[in-house]
């Protein structure tokens, strides 16, 4: 029962602190100014490799991943 | 040498599953053992035919360039196949209810209701959804990486192997082999093969995620990678059992009593949130914005649907347990996150209605834009019942009654199998290399077939559940219940009807859209070759 009672006060304090700053860090990033272009890019992905792969980019430069 | 090391192995498997069925102890056991023999043995004599063969002439270009559209076509097939079987056998239940006739005594233990209804829900949610999930995720993760699938034929053995696990939960339902818990009915044995798929669809998906070519991953495969993921949770956690034999069914569950139940509805109900709400919202996020040929409304918005609806989901499963063993903190917390979480799923419905902003005149036109709509119009109003529900207070009126049933419903034929209709619609030709569809007219007797029959399904619930919770609920002047359980069965008798002919509705526009589709592969004219003009980038 120490064990339960160590987990959860750890869940309903500092655990959910961290799961709430992470969930509002990202809305902010997400809103941050100067990112209008990058959403814009990315909304556009659907449209670029209808029918074939992307050709491997010159340098052979795989994906950043 | 990988032909003789997958020989090896096949023809281990088929001898340890025929003594395996040899001292079987249980029918569904046994009869799981002899289709195991069969599909290891078919397998070893196919890879034997093949090995040390010459190779087939390789068709003119890199076979091994383009995308890997085989899986997807055969999913499509699937998606099309599973979706009338289950359909059919919910029809089938549907007018069980009312006509209880229909549980034919020379059936009697095999196809009565109590049997055939995990096998309607199974089907159509894992051999429906889940092949419709299949075909979308190979599909999407492609087009969206620039990248081919991950794995070589693993994804094909991801297809053969989903298809061998539902003939067996399918079958071990008939047999009895269950352990009763909804939505995760199939023993361990079959639990441990999805477990094996499951991962092999994980490999292929994050390793074709691994080699894109577009540096940003489009937002449908963060729900798809999520929907994934936390099925491999959740189908894990939930179906922690000791076998009573390696040679039998049975198992005995780890987690005890309220634990347990705790577990199954943190199971079941995201199941649903990632299952069929994530995985399609992947779906929508790609086919929506295809048909509509303009990009999401808005890509920030999608990015905190993401993140809202996968933070919120995962709480919201104690809501199924209202008034039970369960602490009351526990389920209020359950209630709480259900509530919160109707916000995050409307701005996921705004998000899709919107993306036709500037293009609403394709309803007009396009009935697979039109079903489009339909199925997010459903998920937005889904997704407002289901957080009303889950208050205690009306919990206590609709919970046990056909009210459920009904919320389910409209959720499950009007988003889930909208969208994966429009989907289907959207596939076909372009799979098999079509002009167009065959008919877009008989696509709008689908599209009012399958409205027709929701509204009529969900509309008859409604009135059925809140009476049969009103009935339940009644007392007289002196405290006494006023209707036995007998009273409420016979009173929802035309809404049991009614419900069972919206269900043919459905299954008749599913019916004419197999037709169409196969008569689009027959007979529409090819697509003609586009000089192969590829962007410079």
């Amino acid at each position: 029962m120490e064990t339960y009672s160590a987990l959860r006060a750890f869940a309903d304090s500092w655990a959910l602190l961290a799961l709430f700053a992470f969930f509002v860090g990202v809305i902010l990033w997400v809103m941050r100014p100067g990112s209008n272009a990058i959403h814009r890019d990315s909304a556009g992905i659907p449209f670029r490799h209808e029918d074939e792969p992307a050709p491997a980019k010159a340098g052979h430069e795989e994906a950043r991943t | 040498m990988w032909n003789y090391v997958k020989i090896g192995v096949l023809g281990v498997i088929a001898v340890l599953a025929a003594i395996a069925a040899n001292f079987a102890r249980d029918l569904a056991y046994q009869v799981h053992m002899i289709i195991v023999m069969l599909v290891a043995g078919g397998l070893f004599l196919w890879t034997v035919r093949r090995t040390d063969e010459p190779l087939p002439a390789p068709s003119p270009g890199d076979p091994a360039a383009g995308y890997m559209d085989g899986p997807v076509r055969a999913g499509v097939i699937a998606t099309a196949f599973w979706g009338v079987v289950g359909f059919l056998v919910g029809v089938i239940i549907a007018f069980q209810l009312p006509f209880p006739a229909l549980n034919f005594e020379w059936a009697d233990g095999y196809l009565n209701f109590g049997k055939l209804r995990p096998l309607h829900t199974s089907a159509v949610i894992f051999a429906f959804g889940g092949n419709a999930l299949l075909m979308s995720t190979f599909y999407i993760v492609q087009r969206t990486s620039g990248a081919r699938l991950w794995g070589g034929n693993l994804a094909w053995f991801v297809f053969w192997g989903y298809q061998l696990f539902i003939v067996l939960a399918a079958t071990g339902y008939l047999l009895g082999s269950t352990q009763s818990k909804e939505y995760a009915e199939p023993e361990w044995h079959v639990d441990l093969w999805l477990t094996i798929v499951w991962v092999a669809f994980l490999a292929v998906f994050l390793g074709t995620i691994l080699k894109r070519r577009e540096p940003h991953i489009y937002v449908a495969n963060w729900f798809l990678l999520s929907f994934i993921v936390t099925v491999a949770m959740l189908h894990v956690v939930n179906n922690l059992v000791v076998p009573v034999s390696l040679l039998g069914s049975r198992s005995v569950e780890v987690f005890p009593g309220v634990q347990g139940a705790m577990v199954q509805w943190w199971y079941g109900h995201n199941a649903v949130g990632f299952f069929l709400t994530a995985g399609f919202l992947g779906m929508m996020y790609y086919f929506v914005p295809k048909q509509a040929e303009r990009p999401v409304f808005s890509y920030k918005l999608s990015i905190i649907h993401f993140w809202a609806l996968i933070f919120l989901y995962i709480w919201a499963g104690p809501h199924h347990l209202h008034y039970t063993a369960l602490p009351d903190w526990a389920s209020t917390l359950g209630m709480v996150f259900s509530v919160v979480l109707w916000m995050p799923s409307w701005g996921g419905m705004i998000n899709g209605l919107m993306t036709l902003s500037g293009a609403w005149d394709k309803l007009r036109t396009d009935p697979i834009i039109r079903m489009m709509v339909v199925s997010i119009g459903f998920y937005g109003m889904s997704t407002f019942e289901g957080p009303m529900m889950s208050i205690r207070a009306v919990n206590s009126l609709s919970h046990y009654t056909d009210w459920t049933i009904g919320h389910v419903h409209s959720g499950a034929l009007g988003w889930n199998g909208m969208i994966t209709f429009a989907a289907l619609y959207f596939l076909v030709p372009r799979l098999w290399n079509r002009e167009r569809l065959y008919s877009l007219s008989l696509v709008s007797w689908h599209f009012w077939l399958a409205t027709i029959g929701i509204v009529l399904y969900a509309s008859s619930m409604w009135v059925t559940g809140i009476m049969e919770g009103l009935m339940w609920r009644e007392v007289d002047a002196n405290g006494f219940l006023v209707n036995a359980f007998a009273d409420t069965v016979s009173a929802k008798f035309p809404m049991y009807v009614v419900r069972a002919l919206g269900g043919v509705l459905y299954l008749g526009g599913a019916l004419i859209m197999c037709w169409n589709l196969w008569m689009t592969v027959r007979a529409a004219p090819a697509r003609q070759a586009v000089p192969a003009a590829v962007a410079a980038e």
